[in-house]
């Protein structure tokens, strides 16, 4: 175990260092030099262009100006944003515990409806359940994010006035409210997950209803419900289970439309203003911190792989 | 079965008896002709403003209303129509050629050659898709073909994957150990033996590709990174929208509903097309 465990870190710390030289090579990209962008109005003045070019490195060599960067990457420092003159990982760490409040309830959304949808249409196989909740799947999974929160905003906040269209209030200062605030965006986010956790859950549970020990089970006398649920469910879940912790990784990307709509201020917001401020170090940093929960989810998914799955653990 | 059927041939049948994927191929088809023959078939110039037409709703003279400005909605849906499709189509064939040789490369040079490689793209898709496409769109700067080839290169790596894992298992099989004991070299093993065993999955992965690519350009054009106004582009028209929702939800619904009906289209197309390129399923 431990050293599969470390076997994995192997592999994790070469894929993390090599994005790192990515990202840091999408500042090669960029048009114009950074140092004008952050002079300002004294643009004019050699002396503060030389001054800034110095402090951010940019005086020296490409490798010396990576090497720089991720020396203080590794120990959480991504520098400092352009725009707001404070650091980036500063900006991260405040704005992630919202974006994670928005997912977590998208996953339970998906989770609630997705699992026992998949279910039911695989125990329904090829009757009218099966194929409404096929459509319904596919629905979550072909309709943009940020087009299903305009129409939710559209039905539930113009027409209805039931819930506020924008806005958020952290969950420690009201939670009722804050619910009223999160709980579109997370049907939003949540929808697509459900959908593909559903198909996930259907093709599971189809292979595990044609197995051996289903039919044993079925056999020996037992109930329909003591059959999916003790026998083919639980080994159904599984691969669902793996899936779905990498699809909570995804709920981050869709999280950058979805808060941009319902004007929430988390981590996707805080890419998207970056972008249109030219604030790099911000946009860099954010997608390092990404790739960085991502990872650690996948990484996540192999132990709770091997935890649900006793058969893995000798190997 | 009855006379011995080309594979094409039994793989398009077993497509044309999947219904959905050939409501997913006549939408397809539909929306490429509308962004082929927009000049001809718009009802008006998606450009022209009109200050007596502003915001008005559907109507016989406007089908899907007017904009804030007066212009057409039909008509930018129209035009709108071909920045996705060109978005969708160019950009993932654009990944489709940096990915499949990236890949038929590592997976048929194996050594360094290949960890190299694989790393590289493992590192690309541990970032999640859109959050990669917006940063380098961002650095390359706000414009539609920026905004394609950051999609192009952001989709390239799920190619080099794919490319790779089937010719590492094509490398193992006898018609390729064959050929290479023949002396072909590795560029004519990967062309000649390798390319023609793995295009129906590409196929698959490249039509849901396109459904990803199609919702990404939207996504980027939402943002203000993709086409630049006022040339229509759904996402664009989607966040202009976004500020007359009150006065003027039709604005919201039309460009939305294309983008919905292009995905569901292309993952109907994806869908079908594996199930009738899957030589073990014969059944469905």
């Amino acid at each position: 175990m431990l050293i599969w465990f470390l076997r994995r870190l192997g592999q994790i710390i070469p894929t993390l260092l090599i994005l790192s030289v990515l990202i840091f090579g999408l500042q090669q990209l960029m048009p114009g030099d950074p140092a004008l962008i952050l002079a300002g109005e004294e643009r004019g003045d050699p002396q503060v262009l030389a001054q800034i070019r110095a402090e951010l490195f940019l005086d020296r060599s490409l490798p010396e100006q990576y090497l720089h960067w991720i020396g203080r990457a590794v120990q959480g420092d991504f520098g400092f944003s352009w725009r707001i003159r404070e650091p980036v990982a500063k900006l991260i760490l405040e704005k992630l515990p919202v974006t994670f409040q928005l997912a977590t309830m998208a996953f339970l959304i998906a989770l609630v409806i997705g699992i026992p949808a998949g279910v039911l249409s695989a125990v329904r196989r090829d009757r009218p359940v099966d194929w409404l909740v096929n459509g319904f799947a596919l629905f979550g999974i072909s309709t943009p994010n940020f087009w299903l929160g305009i129409m939710m905003i559209l039905l539930f906040s113009v027409q209805l006035g039931w819930l506020p269209p924008s806005g958020y209030v952290p969950l420690t200062e009201d939670p009722v409210q804050s619910l009223a605030t999160t709980i579109m965006p997370a049907f939003v986010l949540g929808s697509g997950i459900a959908g593909v956790l559903m198909r996930h859950t259907r093709a599971a549970m189809l292979g595990a209803l044609g197995q051996d020990y289903v039919r044993t089970a079925r056999a020996k006398g037992l109930g329909e419900r003591a059959v999916v649920g003790k026998h083919a469910l639980r080994n159904a879940l599984i691969p669902v289970v793996t899936l779905g912790t990498i699809e909570f990784g995804r709920l981050l990307a869709g999280a950058v439309l979805t808060e941009q709509i319902f004007t929430i201020p988390g981590f996707g917001k805080l890419i998207v203003d970056a972008v249109f401020n030219r604030d790099y170090p911000v946009v860099q940093g954010v997608v390092m911190a990404t790739a960085l929960i991502f990872v650690s989810l996948s990484l996540i998914a192999d132990i709770l792989y091997m935890a649900v799955n006793p058969r893995l653990r000798t190997a | 079965m009855t006379a011995p059927d080309s594979p094409f041939r039994r793989a398009l049948r077993r497509f044309l008896r999947h219904r959905l994927a050939v409501f997913g191929l006549v939408v397809v088809v539909v929306f490429v002709l509308a962004a082929l023959l927009a000049p001809w078939i718009s009802p008006a110039d998606p450009l022209q403003t009109s200050w007596t037409a502003i915001r008005k709703p559907p109507s016989a003279a406007h089908w899907f209303g007017t904009d804030e400005n007066g212009r057409d909605v039909l008509a930018r849906v129209l035009y709108g129509a071909r920045a996705s499709m060109a978005a969708g189509v160019i950009s993932v064939s654009v990944a489709l050629l940096i990915g499949v040789p990236i890949g038929l490369l590592a997976g048929l040079a194996g050594g360094w050659v290949d960890a190299v490689i694989a790393r590289i793209a493992d590192a690309m898709l541990s970032v999640p898709f859109l959050i990669l496409a917006i940063a380098l769109a961002a650095f390359l700067g706000p414009a539609l073909e920026n905004a394609m080839l950051a999609i192009a290169v952001t989709a390239s790596p799920i190619f080099v994957r794919l490319a790779r894992g089937m010719a590492l298992d094509a490398r193992t099989t006898d018609w390729v150990e064959a050929a290479r004991a023949l002396g072909n070299p590795p560029w004519r093993l990967g062309l000649v033996h390798v390319l023609p065993n793995i295009v129906p999955p590409l196929l698959v992965q490249a039509t849901l590709a396109i459904a990803e690519a199609i919702i990404a350009e939207a996504s980027l054009s939402f943002l203000g990174l993709g086409q630049q106004p006022p040339a229509p582009s759904w996402g664009s028209m989607l966040n202009s929208a976004q500020r007359f929702l009150t006065q003027a939800p039709w604005l919201a619904v039309f460009p939305g509903l294309a983008i919905f009906l292009v995905v569901l289209a292309f993952n109907l197309m994806g869908d079908g097309l594996r199930d009738a390129l899957d030589p073990r399923g014969e059944r469905r």
